[in-house]
């Protein structure tokens, strides 16, 4: 190892990290977004109504990242309707594009978690609510809801950091984020130990900051409990 | 049905590649598996902390990021150690090689755990039953410790074989021809991404509900003489 060299990266490869954080952060929120509707979807009674949620995440936990990023941001420019939409501009960035895949992606993972966090809050709180008259709209919104995303936090998560991984591929379709800017510096320096390997440092620091938050938020939301429960999914 | 233009049979040439990388991962997955779980529940603390530092250094690292380190690394490290003995030619590493190191390599870390758990749930009094009957620590290991870690950890396994089979994709990164990279080949030609990504994720699909319907009954196969509590 070179250590003048790995100096002369980190602040290069910090700006990759900053992309790094906003496309998991942008991709986890949508993601989330997505999710909720789909679970609920999920879990109605309806086989119709939860056909869809389930044709969704086959596809998306069946195949490769990588397959869905390319099928996004080089597959859609083959339809002229998509060229021709308002959408193109949007579609055409390899940013967005990068974000519109790694939201529906983790989207799918999501949707598994909520539904087994809404099938794990109790049946006699559910019934608690409906006795004292409560419709089933406000059921899930003060009720299950509440309750299965504290259920769901952990699991939340450890999806966040697989993200955080998953999120390297964004470098395939020419981002620069901390993967990005590594396989750049190599392709100056000839180096691939020294780049690759500090980037991977910085990964590992930011699986680290976000282990700790996500253990704070978990004690904030629980704060009748003394030590974690394993939640069985 | 997806026009293929003639392409179908390269890809079916891709997809064995993807197979033969998946399959050979595995293999040096099991095995970097087994000797991390050994590590973590040794009595010496350097083995311990070497199995432990494998498995959390890897889980914070992106699969994409090993692939590339092992790529491009290995060629530097290798003539690195291989000028201390001499030899100063260029020496170059295939992605094949690369990709199953790299691919083995992270299926192993989290295949320690695993087996380390599965490890610590099977009752001492077993091992140490067998022990008493007079097998040695090897007979005891293999007869009675492994067919029980076997089953416990099968589960487990099978979703990181699905990752894997995954993770293939990556290797295409670095010149594999692997189902990916055939696919991209194709959509250099006929100028059809989504046609064939799309018939590449069918692919991929197919193989992962293959996988997960042999891992069903692989299962079912590794717990007979379970009860199971209705």
């Amino acid at each position: 190892m070179q250590w003048d060299v790995v100096i002369a990266m980190v602040p290069r490869l910090a700006q990759g990290a900053l992309l790094t954080l906003n496309l998991l952060f942008l991709s986890g929120a949508i993601g989330l977004c997505l999710a909720v509707p789909m679970a609920l979807a999920r879990v109605s009674r309806r086989r119709g109504l939860s056909l869809i949620p389930r044709v969704y995440v086959f596809f998306f936990r069946g195949t490769p990242l990588l397959v869905q990023l390319f099928l996004v941001y080089y597959g859609l420019g083959q339809f002229e309707a998509v060229r021709e939409s308002f959408l193109w501009p949007v579609l055409y960035n390899a940013y967005w594009c990068a974000v519109l895949t790694f939201s529906m992606h983790t989207a799918a993972y999501i949707t598994e978690i909520l539904r087994g966090a809404i099938q794990a809050v109790p049946a006699g709180e559910v019934e608690a609510a409906r006795a004292i008259g409560m419709r089933p709209m406000q059921v899930y919104a003060r009720i299950v809801l509440p309750r299965a995303f504290r259920i769901a936090l952990p699991a939340y998560g450890n999806e966040l950091i697989l993200m955080l991984k998953a999120s390297a591929l964004a470098s395939t379709i020419t981002l620069l984020d901390l993967t990005g800017t590594a396989r750049t510096l190599y392709a100056k320096n000839y180096m691939p130990v020294e780049s690759f390997v500090t980037a991977g440092a910085f990964y590992l620091i930011i699986t680290f900051v976000l282990t700790r938050v996500i253990a704070f938020l978990e004690k904030r939301l629980h704060p009748e409990r003394k030590e974690p429960v394993v939640i069985v999914g | 049905m997806i026009d293929l233009q003639g392409f179908g049979e390269q890809l079916l040439a891709g997809t064995c590649v993807t197979l033969q990388l998946a399959l050979a991962a595995l293999c040096l997955g099991l095995v970097l598996g087994l000797l991390g779980a050994a590590a973590k529940v040794s009595d010496y603390a350097v083995l311990r902390a070497v199995g432990n530092g494998y498995s959390t250094m890897v889980r914070g690292l992106p699969e994409f990021l090993v692939v590339l380190t092992f790529y491009f690394g290995a060629t530097d490290v290798l003539m690195a150690v291989a000028s201390r003995f001499g030899y100063d030619e260029y020496i170059e590493v295939s992605s094949f090689a690369a990709g199953t190191a790299a691919l083995g390599f992270i299926f192993g870390a989290y295949a320690s755990e695993l087996f380390r758990g599965a490890i610590i749930a099977i009752h001492p009094g077993q091992a140490e039953a067998a022990r008493a009957i007079g097998m040695t620590r090897r007979q005891t290991f293999s007869r009675i410790i492994l067919p029980q870690v076997w089953r416990i950890a099968l589960p487990g396994l099978g979703n990181l074989f699905m990752i894997l089979m995954k993770d293939t994709a990556l290797v295409s990164v670095v010149g594999l021809e692997e189902l990916m990279r055939v696919t991209s080949f194709a959509v250099g030609r006929t100028k059809e991404p989504f046609t064939f990504y799309f018939a590449a994720a069918v692919i991929y699909l197919a193989m992962t509900s293959v996988a997960s319907f042999a891992l069903r009954r692989m299962e079912k196969r590794a717990s007979v003489g379970v009860r199971e509590l209705a």
